[in-house]
């Protein structure tokens, strides 16, 4: 009976899985993966490359981490600095721009800090450091965190030394959300997360547009020079996919509440 | 949580994989697990070793071991940088199990254990006197226990089935391919996806409980007089 009951559930989930020719790994951000693009692009690759592309979300530094240790076949991150150091170390054959998305301050309706009426991306966290409002930073070593912290340089502040106000929550981009929503609090996020994000609460959008929180998402192979059983050639295909035009299409076409989300710039 | 109940109710096909996979990788890791802690248990209970006691006490004490630890470092033995990382496992179901078999294993043997040594306590000068061989000791002391031994393995189920922290680590929540209701669970909440999340929650404990009332109806454990 028990057994009956096991072959029955096996042949179940075996019948349920996707069947695609090839499969790949490739580790994204999980601001890519929370704004819905992949939800997209998935299909579209396994319909015209047949190939299915298995994503492990997880913060930028351990997506690199991943590379480096040959576990994934390709990586697609924004962090630029840590990106170029991977393929300096070896890691991966190249660096490829793909698209870019930007980042937004997002905070309580009544603005406490009056951020709202900031000139400049390090006007708005001098002012938030000035009222000592609550703020919730990533604090995962991911790409937004570093973005944050090289944000917090530029405006001449050391996240080091802030206190009470300031929450690291160490966890993804909706966590962060969810935390700065509970809080009532500050927070940097990517556009595309804000948007798609189910449990706004009391927050609201009060800054963006500042060209240095513009957002490079790139793609890097890992390097099959030092993992051997790296798929290259389908991480090859799937960059020249990634980078055509209609990809293009879809990512410049993608629209959460009207609002376009990334701007493709491949070359 | 009216949103959450509809989305039960109207069990679409990707939820119903997850729930299968959940389902295929904690019963496979249950077991293994029990293939490993039953014998063990067995043997610690009929046979007086140099470091029975210390075997005992390491069991119970690890019980309370950390998923998240097992977790990462079953991912650091897998990696393809590891130790295994030829065999290409990381990311896969087999992880999964193999995390989950390592988290449950101290758990049966150690209830088994309880229950194996006070039949033996019982049984003892019986099967001393018929001189039976070790082995025979240890089938019949399983074979009497089977009800105790059934909720050491459902305890088992339980840990695995509700366990985030290390199928996390070790199978990287891929869509299609490692995605469990654990941890669709916490990606919905991570994206404030709270009803979604929710309605997962309830199918969890649905599943927890029809697996406990199946094996309890296989094993036939409140039949007729024997309570």
């Amino acid at each position: 009976m028990k057994q009956t009951l096991l072959l029955a559930l096996l042949t179940l989930f075996a019948s349920g899985m996707a069947h695609a020719a090839d499969q790949m790994r490739m580790a994204v951000t999980t601001s890519f993966h929370n704004s819905g693009l992949a939800d997209v692009l998935l299909p579209q690759i396994a319909n015209d490359l047949d190939l299915e592309v298995q994503l492990l979300v997880v913060g930028t530094g351990q997506a690199l981490k991943l590379g480096e240790a040959g576990d994934v076949d390709a990586i697609l991150v924004h962090s630029r600095a840590a990106e170029e150091a991977f393929v300096e170390g070896g890691y991966g054959t190249h660096r490829r721009e793909i698209m870019y998305n930007d980042f937004v301050f997002v905070g309580p309706a009544n603005d406490p800090a009056i951020i709202g009426g900031a000139g400049a991306a390090e006007d708005v966290l001098q002012r938030i450091a000035e009222a000592e409002a609550v703020f919730v930073s990533r604090g995962d070593d991911s790409g937004t965190h570093k973005k944050e912290l090289s944000l917090w340089a530029e405006a001449g502040l050391d996240a080091d030394t802030f206190d009470g106000w300031y929450n690291a929550v160490g966890a993804g981009m909706g966590a962060a959300l969810n935390t700065a929503s509970g809080l009532n609090a500050y927070v940097l996020s990517d556009r595309a997360s804000w948007l798609n994000f189910g449990n706004k609460g009391d927050l609201v959008l009060l800054f963006a547009g500042d060209p240095v929180l513009f957002n490079q998402y790139a793609y890097l192979p890992v390097n099959p020079a030092r993992h051997d059983h790296v798929k290259s050639d389908l991480a090859a295909k799937l960059e020249r996919w990634l980078t055509s035009a209609p990809a293009q299409a879809l990512i410049v076409g993608y629209t959460i509440e009207g609002e376009t989300l990334f701007v493709f710039n491949a070359e | 949580m009216r949103h959450a109940f509809w989305l039960v109710v109207t069990f679409d096909a990707e939820l119903a994989e997850i729930a299968l996979r959940s389902l295929r990788v904690t019963l496979t890791a249950l077991v293994i697990a029990c293939l490993i802690a039953l014998p063990l248990a067995a043997l610690l209970a009929v046979r007086r070793f140099r470091w029975r006691r210390a075997t005992i006490a390491l069991l119970n004490a690890l019980m309370g071991l950390p998923p998240v630890v097992v977790g990462l470092i079953v991912y650091i033995f897998l990696s393809r940088s590891g130790p295994f990382g030829a065999l290409g496992l990381l990311f896969t179901p087999t992880a999964m199990i193999v995390a989950q078999v390592i988290i449950i294993v101290p758990l049966i043997a150690s209830i088994a254990h309880q229950s194996l040594r006070e039949l033996w306590a019982e049984y003892h000068d019986l099967l001393i006197s018929m001189n039976v061989t070790q082995m025979q000791k240890m089938r019949t002391l399983i074979w009497d226990a089977r009800r105790a031994l059934l909720t050491a393995a459902l305890a088992g189920f339980g840990r695995g089935i509700g366990e985030v922290g290390a199928i996390m680590i070790v199978g990287g929540n891929i869509d299609n391919a490692t995605r469990v209701l654990t941890t669709a669970i916490a990606l919905e909440t991570g994206k404030g996806e709270f009803a979604l999340a929710l309605a997962l929650g309830f199918v969890l404990i649905a599943l927890a409980l029809g697996v406990n009332l199946a094996i309890h109806w296989i094993g036939q454990t409140e039949r007729d007089s024997r309570w």
